[in-house]
């Protein structure tokens, strides 16, 4: 009993240092709380997988009316620009200099073709150094031209015979607004480097300032010790997160389908592992500028790449797609995408939180095998 | 009691040890003083008491606990102040205190009154609510003292508490330590200072990881008993040199110069030495000469400096000269109108407790830091208008170890020959000329971190004197050094500065301003005193204080400045 009482007084005073220094030194609240909404901003205005204006230059080589209103269509769409050309040697010209991303040629015979065989050619040069854009306005294009031909017909009483009709429909997102699965993908992205920093910096810190000598001359339990660290920045870093939340739903429009309880319950897993890595980080490196630059490398540069925040898990080669597992931004993303976009879907969620909650074990193993009681 | 049986710690396997089978019993009561210059292990054991490190081999235990299987119960009764005291720099005093009373376990009930009376012990009542940051050097060392007081350790470990603390805050922190030492408690005071293991109950005296002495400090001192005489009478200008010259009698163990005298510890059994002029007088030995005996005696061979150097030229009177210097930064006034001159090879001393303006008044004459109002003069140049010039007829020997550690040695020679604009030729022969002069040629290809401490200042000072400059700056020079380094060292600069080379040096030690030709007694900004060490001796000399060392000098004189502000 009395041996309980002094533990946690203990832990109570740990904690309250360290509530103390993160007021008083801004640095943990910059951390928590601006460096993520610097990084929202860049990635919820800055990063946008959408082709909208692409400047295209079209060739009129046919100047009939038909020609002038696939023009017409071409030119009222948002998803790009029309710049007309000339010839084919002005619109190549302007694909090399970079003004327009694609050419769109209108042959001569255009008009003739179409009304005496029911089918005629267009021309489409795309970049292909850009090939995300490519693809994206090869898709417009055909868009575009079925419309219009749609509609053609529908004016000249035409029949456009078709075999096969897709009719797409798409879940969760049905604008395909890539912001909205993004958003959360940051979110993820910006809690990875946060947790991790959070914590790197304040230990090493504490071996820098010889403070952790002297702690560990105390008579505190080294469980004790961890806990009452991860405990304060644990609940900066759900600040943090609902900071995030607030803004990705009231700032980007991003829906929110899951529940408060659910989020809570991902981030505090996700925290505890990366908090956890920042840790052990700094309990290896006991130097701050050495802790934030490993942290940095470690927790930014897998899960950006690795995560499946912007690069497609299943598209990666088999070695790769393994090492995947091994970051729990992997499932994090997929709790967060979830609940952003589908809602507590919790047989989803459960697996996701076991993985991670295997991967806090291990690191805790490890942070507390790491943590010395001694110096050495 | 403490028992160390055999105690041995490596740090690298199969390396040289940093504790070498250490034997002794400390007992309660008393305070132990663990003595020796930096690296002789002294970190090294503390830690091990504290249990924060385990031992290679050998046993150790604190009042019956064994303090490798039982850690936590020897640091219930712990009380540990490391080097850099362990505070939270952003919370208060009283947040620090409470911090390390609850984290030891003082119960709620207790723990105000304990409070009150380690404030009021400190000195610290004032500042409960100022951050530790804010704190002054001295302050900072006694709320230290104060945290590692807060449950009445019956094991106190102390880890050079008065290292870069003014002789006043040492003199305040042995006084509060005496009163602390009780029946049942065991104080381990470490310390690179050899006047403080005179303070000592028992010492036990390190170096290089090996036990030189266990036991009373008069024990050793007893040793050498009639073997120190004090010369006096010798002419100011002479007396450098009529110590080079008796250093170099085969009878003469040791010897340093005191202000206008002379201090010379004898071998054993040998006879006074004859001199033509000056009169000899026996005095007390002192810890230090014990430390010199153990260690051999001072390695004979003067500096060969004196013969390589260039001499240099008479140009001006007064080589560095500060002409009403201030220094203000906001509203705080760090140094407030100093005015000295220092000639063709003279030793000019700063003194000052912590934060009186002397790093202040040092940096404005490096041309580090532009003066609010007011000149400085280095060889003729001034520093405002021509600081480059001033710069380099200048040599600055940092306190800290300040080269690059990863380079070799021949490599930091090469650097820094390069940055005083030494290039090709000139820089190869001044590399190799102090590769020479200096015995470090077989270190030439040694990372320069790895040195040993002695070479480490060699190369710091070497470095420093690449472009033969006519001044040389020392910033606390022998700080933590052992004995017989801090003489080859100070054998180096009395070679150069009968070469008339001019010496700026600010210190804590004592013993290094007893070097001084003359001294400058800096407190709040301002020069309080000023004089050859003797001059300041006698300023304060009284029937009571009929011999006052520079220490007693240096603390009645700041006592005077505040009775008169």
């Amino acid at each position: 009993m009395n041996k309980t009482m002094t533990r946690l007084r203990q832990l109570r005073a740990l904690m309250k240092k360290e509530i103390l220094q993160v007021l008083r030194d801004p640095s943990s609240i910059l951390i928590a709380f601006v460096l993520p909404l610097i990084l929202l901003f860049i990635f919820g205005f800055g990063l946008s997988l959408d082709a909208r204006h692409v400047k295209v230059a079209v060739v009129l080589e046919d100047r009939s009316p038909t020609a002038q209103s696939l023009y017409q269509a071409f030119a009222s769409t948002d998803y790009m620009d029309a710049l007309p050309a000339a010839d084919r040697k002005s619109a190549e010209n302007s694909m090399i200099n970079g003004q327009s991303r694609a050419i769109l040629v209108v042959p001569g015979d255009f008009t003739r073709q179409l009304s005496r065989q029911h089918r005629a050619k267009i021309q489409l040069l795309t970049d292909g150094a850009e090939t995300n854009t490519a693809t994206i306005l090869e898709n417009y294009v055909l868009g575009i031209v079925q419309k219009w031909l749609a509609h053609q017909a529908r004016g000249q009483n035409m029949e456009i015979r078709e075999v096969i009709v897709t009719k797409p429909r798409i879940y969760f997102n049905p604008e395909l607004n890539t912001r909205s699965s993004l958003i959360p993908a940051s979110i993820v992205l910006i809690m990875a480097i946060i947790g991790t920093l959070l914590t790197a910096l304040v230990v090493a810190r504490e071996w820098e300032r010889g403070t952790m000598e002297a702690m560990l001359a105390t008579p505190v339990r080294k469980s004790d010790m961890i806990f009452g660290k991860l405990f304060p920045y644990y609940i900066l870093g759900i600040g943090s997160v609902t900071l995030c939340t607030l803004c990705g739903v009231f700032l980007f429009d991003v829906p929110f389908r899951g529940s408060v309880f659910a989020l809570f319950l991902v981030s505090t897993l996700f925290l505890i592992v990366t908090l956890g890595q920042g840790y052990l980080i700094s309990t290896i490196t006991k130097n701050q500028f050495l802790a934030s630059q490993i942290a940095l490398l470690t927790a930014f540069v897998p899960n950006y790449m690795l995560s499946g925040a912007l690069f497609e898990i299943s598209s990666m080669p088999v070695a790769i797609r393994t090492i995947t597992y091994l970051f729990p931004a992997r499932y994090f993303l997929i709790c967060m995408q979830t609940i952003f976009m589908a809602g507590d879907v919790w047989p989803l969620l459960l697996s996701n939180m076991f993985c991670m909650l295997l991967i806090a074990a291990v690191l805790f193993a490890a942070t507390i095998i790491k943590t010395p009681k001694r110096l050495e | 009691m403490i028992h160390l049986h055999q105690l041995t710690k490596r740090f690298v396997k199969n390396g040289s040890p940093a504790l070498d089978s250490i034997s002794v019993e400390v007992l309660p009561g008393r305070i132990t003083g663990l003595v020796g210059p930096d690296g002789a292990g002294k970190t090294t054991l503390l830690r091990i008491l504290a249990g924060l490190l385990e031992p290679t081999q050998g046993t150790v235990s604190a009042f019956g606990r064994d303090v490798v299987r039982e850690t936590l119960s020897v640091r219930r009764i712990l009380g540990y102040m490391p080097q850099r005291f362990g505070l939270y720099e952003d919370l208060s005093v009283m947040e620090n205190l409470s911090l390390y009373a609850e984290l030891q376990g003082v119960p709620q009930s207790e723990q105000e009154k304990r409070f009150a009376g380690l404030l009021r012990f400190t000195g610290l009542e004032a500042f409960t609510s100022r951050l530790a940051k804010r704190l002054s050097g001295g302050m900072k060392q006694k709320l230290g003292l104060a945290c590692a007081l807060v449950k009445m350790p019956k094991l106190l470990l102390l880890d050079e508490p008065g290292v870069g603390v003014d002789p006043i805050s040492r003199r305040e922190l042995w006084r509060m330590v005496r009163e602390l030492v009780t029946e049942e408690v065991i104080v381990i005071w470490s310390t690179a200072y050899l006047d403080e293991a005179e303070l000592c109950d028992d010492v036990l005296l390190l170096n290089e990881g090996k036990m030189l002495f266990w036991g009373k400090p008069t024990e050793l001192t007893s040793r050498l008993q009639n073997r120190v005489v004090q010369v006096r009478g010798i002419r100011g200008q002479e007396r450098r040199s009529k110590l080079t010259e008796l250093l170099r009698e085969p009878d003469v163990m040791d010897g340093v110069l005191q202000g206008s005298a002379l201090r010379l510890v004898l071998k054993e059994g040998a006879s006074l030495p004859t001199l033509d002029s000056g009169t000899l007088s026996r005095v007390a030995p002192r810890f230090e000469d014990g430390f010199i005996e153990i260690l051999g005696g001072m390695p004979k061979g003067e500096s060969v400096l004196a013969r390589q150097m260039r001499t240099v030229p008479e140009t001006c009177d007064a080589v560095v000269a500060a002409r009403n210097l201030c220094k203000r930064f906001g509203t705080f006034t760090a140094v407030h109108d100093n005015n000295f001159e220092i000639r063709r090879g003279e030793i000019f001393g700063l003194l000052g407790p912590n934060g009186a303006g002397k790093s202040t008044t040092f940096k404005m004459l490096c041309g580090l830091l532009r003066p609010t109002s007011g000149e400085g003069f280095i060889a003729g140049h001034n520093l405002l208008k021509s600081a480059s010039k001033a710069r380099s007829r200048l040599g600055y020997m940092a306190q800290k170890f300040s080269l690059y550690g990863d380079l070799t040695v021949k490599q930091n020679l090469s650097f820094f020959a390069g940055t005083y604009g030494l290039y090709f030729k000139r820089r190869h022969a001044a590399v190799n000329n102090m590769l020479e002069m200096f015995d470090m040629e077989r270190y030439a290809a040694t990372s320069a971190g790895l040195l040993p401490l002695g070479f480490k200042q060699r190369l710091s000072l070497a470095c420093a004197l690449m472009h033969e400059p006519d001044v040389l700056f020392l910033d606390e020079p022998t700080s933590g050094v052992d004995p017989l380094t801090r003489r080859e060292f100070w054998g180096h600069i009395n070679a150069l500065v009968e070469k008339g080379v001019t010496v700026l040096v600010t210190t804590h030690f004592m013993d290094e301003a007893e070097y001084c030709d003359r001294i400058s007694l800096i407190y709040h900004g301002e020069t309080i005193a000023e004089g050859t060490p003797d001059a300041l001796k006698q300023q304060v000399g009284t029937e009571e204080m009929p011999s006052p060392t520079l220490e007693d000098a240096f603390i009645e004189l700041i006592r005077r400045s505040e009775v008169h502000r």
